[in-house]
């Protein structure tokens, strides 16, 4: 198990280094100057432009940009953004907010889809699952920017239950309208891989034994249908984890959450070198922990797996 | 999404039933930001530099430059200058200017602002080796250079509260520029570590940031007034407090919602509706932005010279009138911009004293069909059209719909084939125009006023040389107009002068304008006296809250 995990970790230093190298490069090799871009319509004068380079390092060639940045990553430091800030005071800003907006995320997506998923999978072709039917129907073929639109207009500006944007305020309560659309944005497929596994489970020689053995409904539903339904469902929750960072973009654009997501849009749009490979790397990071948490938890749920030497 | 009622219901309920279903109790809404009683609050955008005057010249820094800090002079809302921190500015020549500041006037660490706080923090943003983005607001003043680091000689102290700056050629308009961001004082304490200062700036204008973290990095900004400001700008609120936005959208949801006091930018997708959501609290003027779109009159230079093959000399000039005349400007600032542009009739804007929409050869504005045919036909007689026109633009600007628009007016007059040709940033756009890297006869171009002039519209673009004049356009005739608007002290005679330029323009069209944009914008309820000035910017210290 330790020696699993120890491997795992070892593992994800090469995808990292790899990951901030390829970044990197694309950023790089992005079309323009991003200098120019500082200066809005009006050209500079080529002494300043040149000045101006020399202070980003941008005239430099990208191996030597590239391993100074690596170099100085390892000292822990991620580089300066073109308003003069700390990297790492801009990630230890944003991501909080982000984790905080797709933990809300996920644990309505948990709730829901797995309580619509087992009543679902339990009574086939019974209210509920044709209810979830549509749902998810409805969900999967709208884009999320069209439910963030919707939510904020009903909700939030003609019946006043939340506000419209986060802003300085990014309490839980404040937080649950981006929440909630961004955990619908996700949650059809564990709805319907959840009613699945939980048919399949149902049907299986241990489950009719159970209840053979005079087991009550209670008894076997949690502890039998649905921890054995869990397994595949968890793998989508993990990533889930990962596309709810990336489609969080959206939804704080709308709700004006202070996250990653604009933050790093803009450091796009403005070629911003350090910027935008610090928080594609930090990005990685979080995926990866992500999926080895999962795979832990696999050994959890089904005791038939173990991770031996 | 009008016509989306029946998915809007459909969602509401399952996002109803979601609610439900989690047991999350609703109404957890606590409200966002709005500060005390009398405090405003405004949308802006993370300033994108630090703030120091000379290196600020984005709008979401420099809307908060301008409450913390006081000039020489301020600008009411049509754009006259009135004295600020200054006592007088006195010139015989337009050439040397005696500025006496006057005394009493504080920043708010209590050093004073006198003649060392302007020449010290001038001399900073013109040195090439500070690197200050807005260091081309110096270049008229004797010694500055581009190429190296060169004090600006032409400041001189007479005596603390005096100072007389000589340029190197006279310039009668240069009082008028003393209002830009670039020419605020700074304190001594500045120069201690500038980097430090550009997050905690002390300013002496009628706000002050509310204390130590009042900024919070893309999130809002805290002003609190300043009581030791004396100027003419005396806010009637209690504070200012600026909002970050990454979208309009969200900023536009929290003026709806009664969140935000004051909005100076309505997003695109509203257009259509924000006059009727926001009734008489809606805004939407004409404002110091022109829009035009560039062919480059000279092919030397340029990777590709075969692309303006056609829009050289007589044939060239044939060809960008009839392209002009092609373009239907009503129909296009109805349509797409749902009456938020005003169809150009000269190179500057309405907002600065001076435009007139009555020059001479302005019809060359006016869609006219018969007509662009004609002159297109007359090009085709000199050498004939072939290839397709295209204009260059940034697809990250919102530009698309209206380039496409032009394209297609372009296209059904003149029966030639024309599109757009989007690259994806602006700073790659930017690169294609400086780097003369560009391989379409068009592209996108636009000004923004720094101060309210006529000159400022023209100089810096169509002069032989000129710092913008990406399009190499070069007039004699239209040099000597302009140098001599800009040496003429009586304004109105000056205007006169910059009117012919203009003329001159309009015949050689080295850009093709289409429209001024309009300042959109509303306010809410609880909020009196919004007035938006002559670039746009809404005068917050004038506005009122009930």
């Amino acid at each position: 198990m330790l020696y699993y995990l120890v491997r795992r970790i070892l593992q994800a230093i090469p995808v990292l280094i790899g990951t901030t190298f390829l970044i990197y490069f694309m950023v790089f090799a992005m079309p323009g100057n991003p200098i120019l871009g500082l200066f809005g319509d009006r050209a500079p004068n080529p002494a300043l432009l040149e000045r101006l380079e020399e202070q980003y390092q941008f005239n430099q060639p990208f191996i030597v940009q590239y391993l100074n940045y690596l170099g100085n990553v390892l000292q822990g430091n991620f580089g300066l953004s073109f308003s003069g800030q700390s990297v790492n005071e801009i990630l230890a800003r944003t991501f909080p907010v982000t984790l905080q907006l797709a933990a809300i995320a996920i644990v309505i997506e948990i709730v829901v889809a797995l309580a619509l998923g087992l009543i679902s999978g339990l009574r086939p072709g019974g209210i509920v699952d044709y209810f979830s039917l549509g749902f998810s129907l409805l969900l999967i073929s709208m884009p999320i920017f069209v439910l963030c639109f919707i939510a904020q207009f009903f909700f939030a500006v003609q019946l006043g239950w939340f506000s419209p944007t986060v802003g300085a305020n990014t309490s839980i309560g404040n937080m649950l309208l981006p929440g909630i659309v961004l955990a619908l944005f996700v949650i059809a497929t564990p709805i319907r891989l959840a009613r699945t596994s939980v048919m399949e489970t149902s049907r299986s020689d241990f489950v009719r034994t159970a209840y053979s053995k005079g087991l009550s409904r209670r008894r076997v539903v949690p502890v039998h249908i649905l921890r054995n339904s869990l397994i595949p469902v968890t793998t989508q929750f993990g990533s889930d984890f990962g596309l709810l960072i990336v489609g969080a973009t959206v939804t704080e654009g709308i709700f004006n959450v202070p996250g990653v997501g604009n933050t790093l849009y803009q450091a796009i749009i403005r070629g911003e070198r350090p910027t935008v490979v610090s928080f594609v790397t930090v990005m990685v990071l979080i995926y990866l922990i992500v999926n080895i948490v999962i795979d832990l938890l696999y050994a959890a749920l089904d005791p038939r797996i173990r991770y031996a030497k | 999404m009008r016509n989306g009622r029946i998915g809007l219901g459909l969602a509401a309920l399952a996002t109803a039933g979601a609610l439900v279903l989690t047991g999350c109790t609703a109404g957890g809404g606590e409200q966002g930001s709005s500060g005390g009683s009398g405090v405003i609050t405004a949308n802006g955008s993370e300033p994108q530099n630090p703030l120091i005057p000379t290196n600020t010249n984005e709008v979401g820094g420099g809307k908060i430059l301008d409450a913390i800090f006081a000039g020489l002079v301020y600008y009411e809302a049509d754009g006259s200058p009135v004295n600020d921190m200054a006592e007088s500015i006195e010139t015989e020549d337009n050439q040397t200017f005696t500025i006496t500041i006057a005394e009493g006037h504080e920043f708010t660490n209590g050093e004073p602002v006198d003649a060392d706080s302007f020449i010290n923090a001038w001399q900073y943003g013109a040195l090439l080796s500070n690197g200050q983005l807005n260091s081309y607001f110096f270049e008229d003043i004797q010694g500055f250079s581009y190429e190296t680091d060169s004090p600006l000689t032409g400041l001189a102290k007479v005596d603390d509260y005096t100072f007389t700056v000589t340029l190197n050629a006279p310039r009668s308009d240069f009082p008028l520029r003393l209002g830009y961001s670039a020419f605020y004082p700074l304190p001594d304490v500045a120069f201690e570590d500038m980097t430090a200062f550009g997050e905690n700036p002390i300013g002496n204008g009628p706000y002050m940031l509310s204390g130590e973290g009042a900024w919070q990095h893309d999130v809002k900004i805290d002003l609190a007034t300043n009581p030791d400001y004396t100027g003419g700008r005396e806010p009637q609120n209690d504070g200012l407090s600026i909002v970050f936005y990454a979208t309009q959208d969200a900023a536009y949801a929290d003026l709806l919602a009664g969140n935000l006091d004051v909005l100076d930018a309505i997003p695109d997708a509203n257009f259509g509706t924000f006059e009727s959501d926001l009734g008489d609290r809606a805004v939407n003027q004409p404002a110091a932005v022109f829009q035009s779109f560039t062919i480059p009159s000279v092919a030397e230079g340029w990777a590709d010279p075969s692309a303006f093959e056609h829009f050289l000399g007589e044939e060239g000039k044939l060809r960008r009138q009839a392209l002009s005349m092609a373009i239907d400007r009503e129909q296009i600032t109805d349509v797409i911009f749902e009456g938020t542009r005003t169809p150009a009739s000269d190179f500057t804007s309405p907002t600065i004293d001076g435009w007139t929409d009555s020059l001479e050869g302005a019809e060359v504005l006016q869609f006219d069909a018969d007509e662009a045919k004609r002159l297109w036909a007359e090009a085709d007689a000199i050498s004939p059209w072939s290839g397709t026109f295209q204009i260059t633009y940034n697809a990250d600007g919102g530009h698309q719909a209206w380039v496409d628009a032009v394209a297609n007016s372009i296209k059904n007059t003149l029966g030639i084939d024309a599109s757009g040709n989007p690259l994806p940033t602006f700073a790659e756009s930017r690169s294609a125009i400086v780097d003369k890297t560009l391989t379409t006869a068009g592209f996108r171009t636009g000004w923004q006023a720094d101060y309210p002039g006529l000159f400022n519209f023209l100089g810096p673009l169509y002069a032989t040389n000129a710092s913008s004049n990406d399009g190499g356009y070069s007039n004699p005739e239209f040099d000597a107009l302009i140098n001599e608007g800009a040496v003429t002290t009586d304004a109105d005679a000056a205007n006169e002068l910059y009117q012919q330029a203009q003329e001159i323009l309009l015949e050689d069209l080295p850009a093709i304008p289409l429209w001024y944009a309009n300042v959109t914008g509303g306010y809410g309820e609880g909020v009196d006296n919004v007035e938006f000035d002559w670039h746009s910017v809404p005068l917050y210290y004038e506005i009122t809250k009930s």
